[in-house]
Parts: structure tokens; C-alpha cells; sequence
């Protein structure tokens, strides 16, 4: 190189993704753990589907096909689409979803770095409003029987009543918005085998795995405090303050954090450099609203879970948040001030 | 205790300041022939001095100051002008400047020196001396030290923070001649009428901060304070060693005596006590050779020496690849070793790729905010680059382009190793360029207007003359035909003959 700086930090793009994906691996754990290894078939799937659709693409656009595959964002995205999709969905939905995600998403858009919404929750959003009784069929916790999951991946066999549930946020849902119930949400918790101690059983655990990996992702500095503080801190004061309002009617904020995709959204969705603001203000006020929006739809949606819709449409935010919230530069003085 | 105040961002590369920290100064041998530019200074021009053929004495005047910002540049030894010729430069333009060659007779003759006493002379005496000294600043800049001299201010930073990687030129001076450097701390603060003297240090180099502090006890240091300040680059930046002693930040477009503060590096304070106290201009400065020596070190060298020289004394082993002047944050590679030393010149990197690897490939930007972390302007270097490569250089500029000091950190912590500065660099060019243009076509503009202006105003003061004219001739012939009238009628009334009786 010609020009200063001569010496660089040893970093890459590669290890940056690679920590993303080491850092998934507790929650992973504990979703194989809890539901047993059809996960791990979806994650597969999605890999394999992701890397040879960035291949193409990469050869079609005339980019160095093997520097950019081997650079992990793919498998990122990949990863994410399988752990947001339920486990046992045919395994085409899977495939259709990442195709979504890698060829329209982020190549459509100029590939890496260019994507103005998150791939990942673009392939969500698409499939379960496209095919929402098969996106919202989960599997029972505890019930890690393989071998009728399989089938459910790729026979194409849905004969599932047996291992199939709704997961604790719909249930919930469906349970409050039954008026003949005159369902509260104590005694609602208190009898459904769906929910644990926190959230819903089993994905409490998976959630505490993310809370783990994203702890070490803050650690390792490949992220900052501002989108999972913000999001956190948003989501359970909107959650408390409803909740001590009318206990019946809206759940707490330990529910809300630990179930659904509100921890996989705080660290390592709502995080996504790309598609997210940059500026620590403007970082805060894009998880708050995410997180806001999550909750919104989550109390009064049509949807269970509005993590993804919540990261999209703040995903359409970005462009002017970042505008209005830069900091003040060295020396200078903010509008105000002057 | 002093209360430090922090900058934002930065970084902490390897230091690697011990290989050429550990040997002291080692006086450059005298070279058979020197090239010495007589462009030394960051802006001003210089009025050469000499004639080809004509003996020149160590330390002769061989090209006076032009213009308020000009410094004088001097012969680095006594011998022979042989020759007055443009050579290229070791400036990262590798433009070319007429240069003295200058054929060193042995005798190291100097001219007659005239000491002063600082404490007694009058400021503005003093600064003429330090023009005519030829001293600019010696942390890289090379900005005209008697130009940031014109002031009044209340604190005088003195910076050792030497915050590059590799370079310990500042280190050893601090080290070695402690008390030369605070002697010419004190003559700035005088001359600049300073109440107190911070002496910023990195605290990587304890014993540059124990010999400085024992000097500032010698001298009876009255408000003069030595403070090691944390090691993290850039803290030598002048904007940031300023924040970091007195937590004045100045913004881009001002200047330290704005804010009552102004701030020198040592060896600009060592050259100026040795031009005050012993009339010795600036014609040698101490150069790290660091990298990949066999003897690394530091050298006292005269301006005008072949690098080649220099390197030669440092042994450079076989896989050197290149030549970095500066460090390997903001140096830039030498076009080729036969340039001369200028005063800018504080360190000669050796480059091996296997000590400094060709960066990894260029990937895109993907907005991981490293760069913003780390820059010590709080600028926000993705959407710079974002607006530099899309040349929206309105933007650029809104997004505050040139408050960038082009520190290197945001480029050193990228994972996608883009080489951002690259793009401000290339940024700003265009943007002054633009300018520049802009001007000229102004200044067209203005000619052409002007023009039109006087060929209008010609032809109406044309118009009007023949306007005046025609009326003189129509008043004339009216006034004939007038005065016809009246003689027609005054020779009715009297004939012809009658009326002079």
C-alpha cells in the first residue's frame, strides 16, 4: 500500500461474521436441547442454500466469487432465517426464505453492505404472510422426537398434532381474545403447558443462550450497548407499566424478554450494522423503536410475535434517523449552542 | 495534581519504540555533498541568496524569507554552491524545487554567531530571530514557527507525546538535552507571554518525562509542569495533546491563541533555544531509523543529507522493500532513497513485507461503526467515505470533511480494510480544485463583466460625444442661423453702411 496508514488492526469482515456465528452458538445449544436436532437440519439447509445462491449471484454480478463467499455474512443471514422460521416448516420454506433473503434482499440491493432492510427478517416477514399456518407451527418443548420432524421437513408429512404447539406468545394471544374464556394472564400462565418460569418453556433457555452469546458479543466489541440496552429497556418498560396498569390483560416485561424473538432481536438483529443506524443516538432511538413497535404488535397485532415486522419498519427509519442524530463533531458546537 | 481531560476515539497499535530507543543520539557523518531545498516550510517562499560557484560559511543565510510566512534557509556546512537545481522533494507531492548543491570543503566553518539574551530582548526581536533561524515545526508540519508566535496566550503546551509508532527522535532528544528544551520553552513563553508551560508526554516513555522533569527542577521551573499523558494515538496531535492538558477543544478554522492556548513540539523548543542562546540556525535535525535495520537508532543529520546516507548508517536488511519518511500512521513512501533530508523529516521507516504485510483485500463497507469509534474528531468516517466515493462533495463537506486530520485510525481499525483516508484525501483535492476553478472562472467572470462594463461605458461616453457634438453643431448652426436672421433683419432695419455711423 502507497498511502498511510501502513499497519492495521489484524481484523476482517470474516472474523467479525464468525464471532456473529459463535456467539448464536448457545442459543442454538439450548434450542437443540429443549426441541431436539431439527434445527440443525434447518441451519444446514440454510447454509448450504445460502452459500451456493451468494455463489451465483457473485458469478453473476462479476464479483470475486470465493473472497466474498468465504466472508460469513451469507451464513449469518442463513442462520438467522433458521432460527426465527420454526424447525419443522418443508424444508423448501426454508430454502425459498433464504433465496429471498440473499437474491432479492441483499443482491438486488448491491450485495454486502448495501442492503437498506434486514435480510433475514424480509424472509420472514414474506413467509409467514404468505404461508402463516405453516410458519406458526412449533414444535412442544421437551418433545425432541426426530424422527416425525424429519418427515415434517421434507415428506411433507403435517400429521404433527402430536408434537406440534403454539408457542407461548400466540397462545397467549389466542387465550386473552377468546371472550368466552375470561381468560388472566396468571391464571393463563399458571395452567398452560406451554410456558416455564419465565417465557415459554424451553425458550426461556433459548433466550438466556442468546443473552449469553450476545454478552460475549458486547464483550468482544463487534457490537455496542446502545441496541440491546435500548431494546431491552424499552421493551420492558412498555411491558411493566401495562402490566401494573391491567395485570389481566398485559403480560410482564420478564415474558416479553424472554420469549419470541426479542433477544435474538436485541443482539443480533436489531444489531445488524447494515441495515441499522449508526450513530449511538441514533442506534438507541432505532432499538426503542423497534422494540415499542414489537410490543405493539405483540399486544394488538395480528401477528404473535412483531419483532420482525418492528426491525423492518424501523429498518425504513434509518436513512433519517442517522441524519438527525449526528454527533457533535470535535471542537464544534451543537445547533443549540451556538 | 493537573486534571487530564480525555480525547474521543483513538487507537493502540504495537508501539515498537524499544529497538531504536535504546541507543543514544549518533551524529550523522558529514556528507561529501548536500542538497538543500529552498522550500523548508509548510507555505512562504524564499528568496535565493547564493550564486553557483560562490563559498558559503555553516550556517549562511543561503536563501532569505519571502512574505510573511517565508523562513530562512541556511548552508548546513561551510563549502561550495556547485550547482542551483530543481530536485524532487520528500513530500508525499514528489514534487521538484530548486535546491542548493552545496560541496562540503571539511572545515565545518561556521559564520559569525551572535547569542542573544532571550529574557532582556524584545519579543518582537526575538521572533525575527527565530524566522531568520529558519525554525519550523519539527513534529512533521514544518509549519513557520514565528507565525504561530504572534500571539498572547495564557498556556504554552510543549508536546512529547510522540504518539506514532516506531518514531523516537522526540524520545532520545528529551532524554539527552532535557534542559536545552526547556530553556527554549521558557524563551516562547516569554515571547509569547505565557503564564504556565504543560509539557505532554505519552506515558510509554518514563525516562524522557524523569529527564524533563529534572531539567524543569534545574531551571527552577516556575510554572512548568511535566504530565505523562495516556498512550494512545494520536495524543501527539496538537488538537488532542491541548484537549488532553487543558480540555480546550479547537474546533476546525481556529487556532490555539483563540483560546489563549498555543502549542510547539520539543525539537521545535530545542532549535529554539540553540538559535536564541548560540545563533545556530536549523540545519540539522535529529532522524529515527526504525523498521528493518540491523542497527536501528536515532541520527543527528544535517539538513541537505542523502537519505541513502543515513540508511546506509542503519544497515537496512535485504528484504527492505521500501521507505517510509514519518511513521507508519501518516508517513507516506519515498519515491526513491537519494532525496535529502528537510526538516520534516523525523523518521526513516524500513519496510520488509514481512514486517509491515500488503493489507488484505478491499471489501465493502459494512457500516460496523469501527471507524466511528475510533475517530478522535467524532466525524463519522463511513458516511465520509460513503459521500467521497459517490463524489457528493457537498455532503462530504456538510458531514464536516475537513475537520479531518487524516490520523489514519478510522483506516487502521476497518475490517474491511477500505483505505478511507485515501478517499478524504482524494475528497478534499477535488474539492479545493473545485475551488480553485470556481475562482478562476470568478475572476473570469469579473474580467469579462468588467470589460462589457467599459465597452458599454465607452460607447455611451462615445454616444455622448457625438450626442454633444451634434448638438454643438445644431446649436452652432441654429446660432448662425440666428445670427443670419439678425443680420437680415438688422440690415432691413438699417442699411447697408448706415449703422456704424
Amino acid at each position: 500500500m502507497a498511502y498511510a496508514p501502513h499497519i492495521s488492526q489484524d481484523v476482517s469482515v470474516r472474523v467479525v461474521m464468525l464471532k456473529v456465528l459463535i456467539a448464536l452458538l448457545p442459543g442454538i445449544f439450548a434450542y437443540v436441547w429443549f426441541f431436539g436436532p431439527a434445527i440443525l437440519v434447518q441451519i444446514l439447509l440454510a447454509s448450504v442454500t445460502a452459500l451456493s445462491a451468494e455463489a451465483l449471484m457473485l458469478k453473476l454480478r462479476g464479483k470475486p466469487v470465493l473472497l466474498f463467499v468465504t466472508d460469513g455474512s451469507a451464513l449469518v443471514t442463513a442462520w438467522l432465517v433458521a432460527l426465527t422460521f420454526p424447525p419443522i416448516v418443508p424444508w423448501w420454506l426454508t430454502v425459498t426464505g433464504v433465496l429471498i433473503a440473499i437474491l432479492v434482499v441483499k443482491h438486488l440491493y448491491g450485495g454486502l453492505g448495501q442492503n437498506p432492510f434486514n435480510p433475514a427478517m424480509v424472509a420472514f416477514c414474506a413467509m409467514i404472510v404468505a404461508y402463516p399456518q405453516l410458519m406458526s407451527q412449533w414444535p412442544r418443548a421437551e418433545m425432541n422426537t426426530f424422527e416425525p420432524m424429519l418427515r415434517a421437513i421434507f415428506a411433507s408429512d403435517r400429521q404433527l398434532d402430536a408434537i406440534v404447539m403454539a408457542t407461548p406468545l400466540d397462545a397467549l394471544r389466542t387465550i386473552l381474545r377468546d371472550p368466552e374464556q375470561r381468560a388472566t394472564i396468571a391464571g393463563i400462565l399458571g395452567s398452560h403447558a406451554t410456558f416455564g418460569n419465565i417465557g415459554g418453556r424451553g425458550w426461556e433457555w433459548v433466550a438466556a443462550g442468546y443473552l449469553v452469546g450476545g454478552l460475549w458479543l458486547l464483550k468482544q466489541r463487534i457490537i455496542t450497548w446502545h441496541v440491546p440496552v435500548a431494546f431491552a429497556v424499552t421493551l420492558a418498560l412498555v411491558a411493566t407499566t401495562f402490566n401494573i396498569a391491567n395485570p389481566d390483560r398485559f403480560v410482564g416485561a420478564n415474558f416479553h424478554l424472554f420469549t419470541g424473538g426479542a433477544m435474538l432481536g436485541a443482539f443480533f438483529i436489531a444489531t445488524d450494522p447494515v441495515s441499522g443506524s449508526t450513530t449511538p443516538l441514533g442506534k438507541i432511538i432505532f432499538a426503542a423503536g423497534a422494540a415499542l413497535l414489537t410490543w405493539i404488535i405483540r399486544s394488538f397485532g395480528a401477528y404473535p410475535d412483531g419483532m420482525a415486522f418492528a426491525i423492518l419498519l424501523m429498518n425504513l427509519f434509518v436513512p433519517l434517523i442517522d441524519m438527525l442524530t449526528q454527533p457533535k463533531v470535535f471542537g464544534h458546537r451543537r445547533k443549540s449552542e451556538r | 495534581m493537573l486534571e487530564l481531560f480525555r480525547f474521543p476515539g483513538g487507537i493502540k497499535p504495537d508501539a515498537h519504540k524499544e529497538e531504536s530507543a535504546r541507543t543514544p543520539i549518533a551524529p550523522a557523518p558529514l556528507p561529501p555533498l548536500l542538497v538543500v531545498p529552498f522550500r523548508q516550510s509548510a507555505t512562504g517562499g524564499v528568496d535565493i541568496r547564493v550564486k553557483v560557484g560562490e563559498r558559503v560559511l555553516k550556517g549562511q543565510c543561503i536563501g532569505s524569507a519571502e512574505g510573511p510566512f517565508g523562513t530562512c534557509v541556511h548552508a548546513p556546512t561551510s563549502g561550495t554552491v556547485i550547482g542551483i537545481e530543481s530536485r524532487t522533494l520528500p513530500h508525499p507531492s514528489a514534487l521538484a524545487a530548486p535546491c542548493a548543491i552545496i560541496e562540503a570543503d571539511g572545515e565545518d566553518a561556521w559564520r559569525e554567531r551572535v547569542p542573544l539574551e532571550p529574557f532582556s530582548t524584545d519579543p518582537a526581536k526575538l521572533r525575527t530571530r527565530i524566522r531568520e533561524a529558519g525554525i519550523v515545526g519539527l513534529g512533521g508540519a514544518v509549519f513557520p514557527s514565528h507565525v504561530k508566535m504572534n500571539a498572547h496566550i495564557e498556556t504554552l503546551v510543549i508536546n512529547g507525546a510522540e504518539c506514532e509508532p516506531w518514531i523516537t527522535c522526540d524520545d532520545r532528544l528529551m532524554r539527552e538535552r532535557a534542559p536545552t528544551i526547556v530553556a527554549g520553552a521558557a524563551i516562547i513563553r516569554h515571547l509569547m507571554g505565557a503564564k504556565r508551560i504543560l509539557f505532554g508526554i505519552e506515558d510509554n516513555k518514563p525516562d524522557a518525562a524523569a529527564a524533563m522533569r529534572a531539567a524543569v527542577e534545574a531551571a527552577g521551573g516556575k510554572d512548568m509542569q511535566v504530565i505523562p499523558v495516556p498512550t494512545r494515538y494520536p495524543a501527539g496531535g496538537e488538537k488532542q495533546m491541548i484537549r488532553v492538558l487543558t480540555g480546550i477543544e479547537i474546533p476546525y478554522g481556529k487556532l490555539g491563541p483563540d483560546f489563549g492556548v498555543q502549542c510547539f513540539n520539543v525539537g521545535t523548543a530545542h532549535a529554539v533555544a540553540r538559535a536564541v542562546l548560540h545563533d545556530e540556525p536549523l540545519i540539522c535535525r535529529i532522524v529515527t531509523l526504525a523498521g528493518n535495520y540491523a542497527r536501528p537508532g536515532n541520527v543527528e543529520a544535517r539538513i541537505g543529507t542523502p537519505i541513502d546516507a543515513l540508511l546506509a548508517l542503519g544497515e537496512p536488511k535485504p528484504d527492505t522493500d521500501r521507505i517510509v519518511m514519518g511513521g507508519p500512521m501518516m508517513g507516506f513512501v519515498l519515491p526513491e532513497s537519494s532525496l535529502p533530508v528537510v526538516k520534516a523529516t523525523n523518521c526513516l521507516l524500513a519496510m520488509s513485507p514481512a514486517l509491515f504485510p500488503p493489507p488484505p483485500p478491499e471489501m465493502p463497507c459494512i457500516r460496523c461503526g469501527a471507524c466511528t469509534r475510533a475517530c478522535p474528531m467524532i466525524l463519522q468516517p463511513h458516511e465520509l467515505y460513503w459521500y467521497a466515493r459517490s463524489k457528493n462533495f457537498g455532503k462530504a463537506q456538510e458531514y464536516h470533511l475537513f475537520d479531518c486530520i487524516e490520523c489514519g485510525c478510522c483506516a487502521y481499525v476497518c475490517p474491511s480494510h477500505i483505505p478511507l483516508v485515501d478517499y478524504y484525501r482524494f475528497a478534499k483535492s477535488e474539492i479545493r480544485a473545485r475551488e480553485r476553478e470556481k475562482a478562476a472562472a470568478d475572476r473570469a467572470r469579473e474580467r469579462y463583466e468588467f470589460r462589457k462594463f467599459r465597452e458599454e461605458r465607452e460607447k455611451a461616453e462615445k454616444a455622448a460625444r457625438l450626442a454633444a457634438k451634434a448638438a454643438e453643431t445644431k446649436a452652432k448652426l441654429a446660432q448662425e442661423g440666428a445670427a443670419a436672421v439678425i443680420a437680415a433683419a438688422q440690415s432691413r432695419a438699417h442699411p447697408e453702411g448706415k449703422d456704424e455711423a
